[in-house]
């Protein structure tokens, strides 16, 4: 094992040095910045795509009669509307209408984002400035709809802070640009390990290697130097990042905080983007390696990010089942447990998990490397024309 | 498993490797003792560059047992041997004396101490102005030269060539003969594959004759040699008379120059029926068989064998 490290410390100085110290590694640290520009703007869409069609639920706290007017007249009203158009009213039993109860109510149940109490002709709405602020209207019209009056109904509002409500969607937003940012990254960087084998390959040093290091340590090697390339790359944007977000004065209050902080979310970034990129590097480095031209690696690489796409797609719709099924085979499917695993940590306090989870990806890292190894042991390794002329797919498979 | 024999620095028992279900390699036996230079030859495609791949364990056979240097795990050992593939290759943009300190440290030894034996050997060699220059602006001997020494760097015990003389020029050949000798002199065991027969010939101690994935033939040079009888070549005045019985009958004369294989009675009965059967004898040449004319009876014994055999089974199945 000792040995297998040094070997795959020796491989991987290589190859980090001459990455780093290249020409284009300059243009590597520039490429990213418009994808990612893109990838902001996308992700801004989403949330407000996402808040575009959220479906919020209003508690009612009022007297019996008026509820059950107001209840009809949502009904009546979302007939022609649409029912997506108003809030969902619970009704509220037990509330008193007051403004502590309120708010501790809304404290206490995720599930509600805001509260009417007061009056039909006097409505009260109690909620974050958010909701509030959405909302306004739309229990304007109910209450004036109910009461059929032509006189305009005012809404008194009285803001709170945060509700448990509001506080979760925080943490949904963080887990939401949390993921967002690794899937990014990983689909920037991890697609570049599907050529690291082709060097070797094309300048015949493959075979010198082999000879004097195991394999495993080759590909170990290789993985780790792209993994130390890519957390290079990382730093340089974070920091131009930082500069620019210092410069045009970011609010950072306004950052929703993750359920385990943000020390700790930071640190599990990293960790979950390393695994990320291990778990995937070292498939690409499989597959990859099995192939003997750059135009093989370029015929690979849209099946490959195909493949991510749908890994990134699992994750992304687990974020809001957490606990379902959808979800815990996100947590449990090693190639998009870091990204389920970072929406948790967004979500969840708990960290005993992500020890769990962190040694599982690693584990099936190991079992990935060991197997393309075997592979490219059984299938690449051959002398002679007849062997380099095969397909890859015939190479693959071992036909 | 068999224990190893500390004597041998290879040892292979019976190993067999298949590609598709074919075998490249069927069933070799091959022992090499430590110290010698040992020569494996055989044509394009017999199996040489598959046999060393699995004695160096970058491949493992699919049957039998292999020793390299007394370890069934050769990768273990690596730090004792030095490899020089067919497919010669280096990392482009590294500068010779760091190709030649990565492939040391490949083998365990310290990056700083390869640089300065990189630098060293290649000063040496006459190579020191080219030491800094990156692969790509070397000349191919040159790139090949840096390999060879990347292979030596750090003072492996066995060194295994594959095909090293391909590619270099008449001058380069003699050094990396001298340089093969010099090894053998430190008691360094030299191992490599050729099909230039005479290289092996002046080199080996021994050899072994692979064809077809099999070995007809693992001993001496002279022993190889030994199993072909001496060629005759003899110009007479005349084409006929009594000494025709003591050529071969089916001995055609090219004008007046008869070629044929001495016969087992020895030279003197030969000549003394030559002469007394009027002959007239104009020159007499009695050549003892080099190791490539051997090479070529055995391994051409060993295709033909297999082509009978595939004819033979080809027969059985078009017959069932």
């Amino acid at each position: 094992m000792i040995e297998t490290i040094r070997a795959a410390f020796v491989i991987a100085r290589r190859d980090f040095t001459a990455i780093i110290f290249s020409k284009s590694f300059f243009f590597f640290l520039l490429g990213p910045l418009f994808p990612l520009g893109i990838g902001i703007a996308a992700s801004n869409l989403g949330s407000q795509v996402n808040r575009d069609i959220e479906t919020p639920t209003i508690g009612v706290v009022l007297s019996a009669e008026e509820t059950e007017n107001l209840l009809a007249t949502r009904t009546r009203l979302s007939r022609n509307l649409g029912s997506k158009s108003l809030p969902e009213l619970m009704v509220l039993n037990g509330l008193q209408g007051d403004e502590a109860g309120n708010i501790a109510k809304l404290d206490s149940d995720k599930s509600i984002n805001a509260i009417l109490s007061g009056t039909l002709e006097k409505p009260v709405l109690t909620g974050s400035e958010r909701d509030v602020t959405q909302w306004q209207g739309k229990i304007t019209l109910l209450a004036e709809t109910a009461l059929s009056q032509p006189a305009a109904v005012e809404v008194e509002t009285r803001l709170v802070g945060q509700t448990g409500s509001s506080s979760e969607r925080g943490q949904l937003l963080t887990a939401q640009g949390g993921q967002a940012l690794l899937i990014l990254l990983t689909m920037i960087l991890a697609g570049m390990v599907l050529s690291n084998l082709v060097e070797e390959k094309t300048n015949k040093i493959i075979e010198i290697l082999a000879a004097a290091i195991p394999m495993d340590a080759i590909f170990l090697g290789k993985l780790f130097a792209m993994l130390g390339m890519a957390l290079v790359g990382i730093t340089v944007w974070s920091t131009m990042g930082l500069v620019g977000a210092l410069v045009f004065g970011a609010n950072w209050n306004a950052l929703p905080v993750p359920a385990v902080g943000w020390p700790i979310f930071g640190l599990l970034m990293v960790l979950y983007f390393s695994m990320a990129y291990l778990l995937l590097g070292s498939l690409f480095l499989g597959i990859g390696a099995m192939a003997t031209t750059v135009r093989e690696v370029q015929t690979l690489s849209m099946p490959v990010t195909m493949g991510q796409l749908l890994v990134f797609f699992l994750a992304y719709s687990a974020i809001t089942k957490l606990g379902q099924p959808v979800e815990w085979f996100a947590v449990l499917f090693p190639f998009s447990s870091p990204f389920a695993m970072i929406a948790r940590a967004a979500q969840m306090e708990n960290l005993w998990q992500h020890g769990l989870a962190l040694i599982w990806q690693a584990i099936f890292t190991m079992i990935i490397i060991r197997f393309s190894v075997m592979l490219f042991r059984r299938n690449v390794m051959k002398s002679g024309q007849a062997a380099r002329k095969k397909s890859l797919f015939a190479r693959v498979t071992g036909k | 498993m068999h224990a190893p024999n500390i004597e041998f620095a290879i040892e292979a028992r019976n190993i067999v490797k298949r590609f598709d279900g074919e075998a490249a390699v069927d069933g070799i036996d091959l022992t090499i003792r430590k110290g010698s230079i040992f020569g494996i030859l055989g044509p394009n495609g017999a199996g040489k560059t598959t046999t060393l791949r699995m004695l160096l364990g970058i491949i493992d056979p699919d049957e039998g047992e292999r020793f390299l240097l007394g370890s069934p795990d050769p990768i273990s050992m690596a730090h004792q041997v030095g490899y020089l593939p067919e497919e010669r290759g280096l990392y482009q943009s590294m500068k010779a004396y760091d190709a030649i300190a990565f492939m040391g440290a490949l083998r365990g030894l310290p990056l700083a101490e390869g640089r300065k034996r990189g630098r060293k050997m290649m000063e040496d060699h006459g190579l020191g102005d080219a030491a800094d220059k990156q692969i790509r602006q070397l000349s191919k001997g040159m790139a090949q030269t840096v390999q060879l020494l990347g292979t030596l760097v750090h003072d492996p015990g066995l060194i295994i060539l594959d095909e090293p003389f391909s590619g270099l020029d008449a001058l380069n050949q003699g050094k990396l003969e001298r340089l093969i000798r010099d090894q053998a002199d430190k008691g360094v065991t030299i191992i490599f594959s050729t099909h230039v027969i005479a290289h092996a010939e002046r080199l080996c101690e021994e050899i072994a004759i692979i064809a077809d994935g099999k070995i007809p033939f693992k001993g001496k040079v002279s022993t190889a040699r030994d199993r072909l009888r001496p060629q005759v070549h003899l110009e007479t005045r005349n084409l006929d008379g009594p000494w025709r019985t003591a050529i071969p009958a089916d001995c055609q004369p090219l004008g007046h120059n008869w070629h044929f294989t001495l016969p087992e009675s020895g030279v003197e009965p030969l000549l003394h029926a030559l002469v007394e059967g009027g002959a007239g004898i104009e020159s007499l040449s009695i050549e003892r068989p080099g190791l490539h004319d051997a090479f070529v009876q055995i391994a051409g014994e060993a295709v033909t064998r297999r082509m009978e055999a595939d004819a033979a089974t080809n027969n059985q199945d078009e017959a069932a």
